[in-house]
């Protein structure tokens, strides 16, 4: 059972792209949760549906066009709410819907019906080919290398931002720095779960870990396995009942979710 | 010039227009105890956070030790800070040693650990307030009391030469306020500290600290001794009524012609 599912060439790629993607999702996991970012996450994957229809129309990779419109929402949102006149939400909410609107119009233009728009907005894992593969990859050793060179800081400013700035600590380099790896891990996890469901990689996991540990390294233990578990969970059975991968990923998580909760609630 | 902790002239503060501080001219001495009493809405964070550098001013000119506050930040001269709220997330989830470790964060710089010495320095601290007991503890499973202690032990933990401290008492009991008082004055003069806490319990700091600055967006000076009803009710603007533990001791920083 376990070759047969192993054998075709597609669904290694799906297996190694599904890892990688959920174990950087289960370790940024824990400082969006930690920093109540939830709702930027969610908006800056939903503004990537804007870049992702450019790169259609301009016949470029969407990978490039989908990374570089998240960034550039996710900085704006940014940049807006730290002069003061603007919410957070309200900014997120503001952009994000302007981004897809924009989608929108540029599918519109791009007259191109070829493209998997469903894929795009709800996950196609297994159509990851090398190329995407790659991409992953190079994302994932990008984030690692933050959170582990960045994490006592990255602690710091989750846990009072003002007193890490007294403390010296760079806060709005890193608030920035923040901001595109959390855009990165969107972009690759729009591969998994795709736009409508990424939010639940970066929420779940570290959602589920906050009600079984007490301290921050086991927290991020926890959250990388619910993640990586869940998708390779999700993928495994999504082929043999065959369902649509992403969702059935999602499904799992939130289950977790549930379970973790009561658990919790128990104890 | 050399023995001035804070200098501060001239300074104003707006905020939507409205000026929040205006024409503060301050010397703090190194090595003094003092404090800023005044009403809700006088500027006294504001004031804090100046010095601190958190918000630029909109006229006049801040000296920490002789150098303005970004450049004091620059070069990890650090001030010690403990702010009003400390714990904004109460279930975060580190340690009370983590805590304290947080602070030599920004000396340590990025991408290097905390040292075996860095967990000394941070452990001998959470002795000095009392709270080496709990260094494993969750910091939200702390008393408020308790948690104070801690975030004290964090500010000292920048090896600071001066100490800001935001309503340290406000959350506590008649009985963990003294003692918290007594806590910070102890740790003053071993250390050699220059300590600014800002209050609005008159009586509590009118026995603990050498020095009264009073302020209610301006400040308000007074002849010297001792601060009179009269000085008081001008900062707050209405009548006070408090009780004398003694001679409330203060200082003149200079007399108003108002």
């Amino acid at each position: 059972m376990m070759s047969e599912w192993l054998s075709p060439g597609f669904m290694q790629n799906a297996l190694v792209g599904g890892l990688l993607v959920s174990f950087v999702c289960g370790l940024l996991s824990v400082f969006i949760v930690l920093r109540r970012m939830a709702f930027v996450g969610a908006g800056v994957a939903h503004s990537a549906f804007g870049g992702v229809a450019l790169g259609f129309l301009l016949q470029v990779d969407p990978f490039w066009t989908g990374l570089f419109f998240s960034i550039l929402v996710a900085f704006l949102i940014e940049g807006v709410q730290s002069r003061g006149r603007i919410e957070e939400d309200t900014a997120i909410g503001i952009f994000f819907a302007a981004a897809m609107a924009l989608g929108v119009l540029f599918l519109h233009f791009s007259r191109t019906y070829n493209v998997d728009i469903f894929g795009v907005l709800f996950g196609n894992i297994l159509a990851i080919g090398p190329t995407q593969l790659l991409q992953v990859g190079a994302v994932a050793v990008i984030v690692l290398a933050f959170i582990l060179f960045f994490f006592k800081e990255l602690v710091f400013i989750s846990f009072d931002e003002e007193m890490a700035w007294v403390c010296g600590t760079p806060v709005k380099a890193l608030r920035y720095l923040l901001l595109a790896v959390l855009a990165l891990v969107i972009i690759v996890s729009i591969y998994l779960v795709g736009i409508v469901l990424v939010s639940a990689l970066l929420v779940i996991p570290a959602a589920v870990a906050r009600n079984l540990t007490h301290h921050i390294r086991s927290m991020i233990l926890v959250s990388t396995g619910v993640a990586v578990g869940a998708t390779l969970a999700g993928l495994e059975l999504s082929y043999i009942i065959d369902l649509p991968s992403g969702a059935t990923i999602v499904i799992l998580l939130s289950l977790l979710f549930f379970g973790a909760t009561l658990w919790g609630r128990r104890r | 010039m050399s023995n001035l902790a804070v200098r501060i002239i001239d300074l104003s503060v707006f905020h939507n227009r409205q000026p929040t501080l205006e024409d503060i001219t301050l010397n703090i001495q190194a090595g003094s105890f003092v404090g800023v009493l005044g009403p809700n809405g006088a500027g006294k964070s504001t004031l804090l956070k100046v010095i601190l550098g958190l918000i630029r001013p909109d006229k006049g000119e801040v000296y920490v030790f002789g150098e303005p506050p970004l450049r004091l930040r620059r070069n990890k001269h650090l001030i010690g800070y403990l702010p009003q709220r400390p714990l904004n997330n109460p279930h975060f989830p580190v340690t009370v040693l983590d805590v304290v470790l947080m602070g030599r964060y920004g000396l340590l710089g990025l991408g290097r650990r905390p040292s075996r010495r860095d967990k000394e320095i941070a452990l001998n601290l959470l002795k000095q307030v009392g709270m080496a007991s709990r260094a494993h503890r969750a910091i939200g499973d702390l008393s408020g009391g308790e948690q104070q202690r801690v975030f004290i032990a964090r500010a000292l933990s920048v090896e600071p030469k001066l100490l800001i401290l935001d309503e340290p008492t406000i959350s506590l009991d008649a009985c963990a306020q003294d003692e918290l008082y007594d806590l910070i004055r102890g740790l003053q003069e071993q250390m050699e500290l220059t300590v600014i806490m800002v209050s609005h319990d008159i009586g509590a700091i009118s026995e603990h600290v050498g020095d009264i600055v009073c302020l209610n967006r301006r400040i308000y000076l007074h002849q010297a001794p001792p601060i009179g009803r009269l000085g008081l009710e001008k900062t707050f603007g209405c009548s006070v009524e408090y009780l004398f533990h003694g001679q409330i001791p203060h200082r003149v920083v200079r007399i108003h012609d108002e």
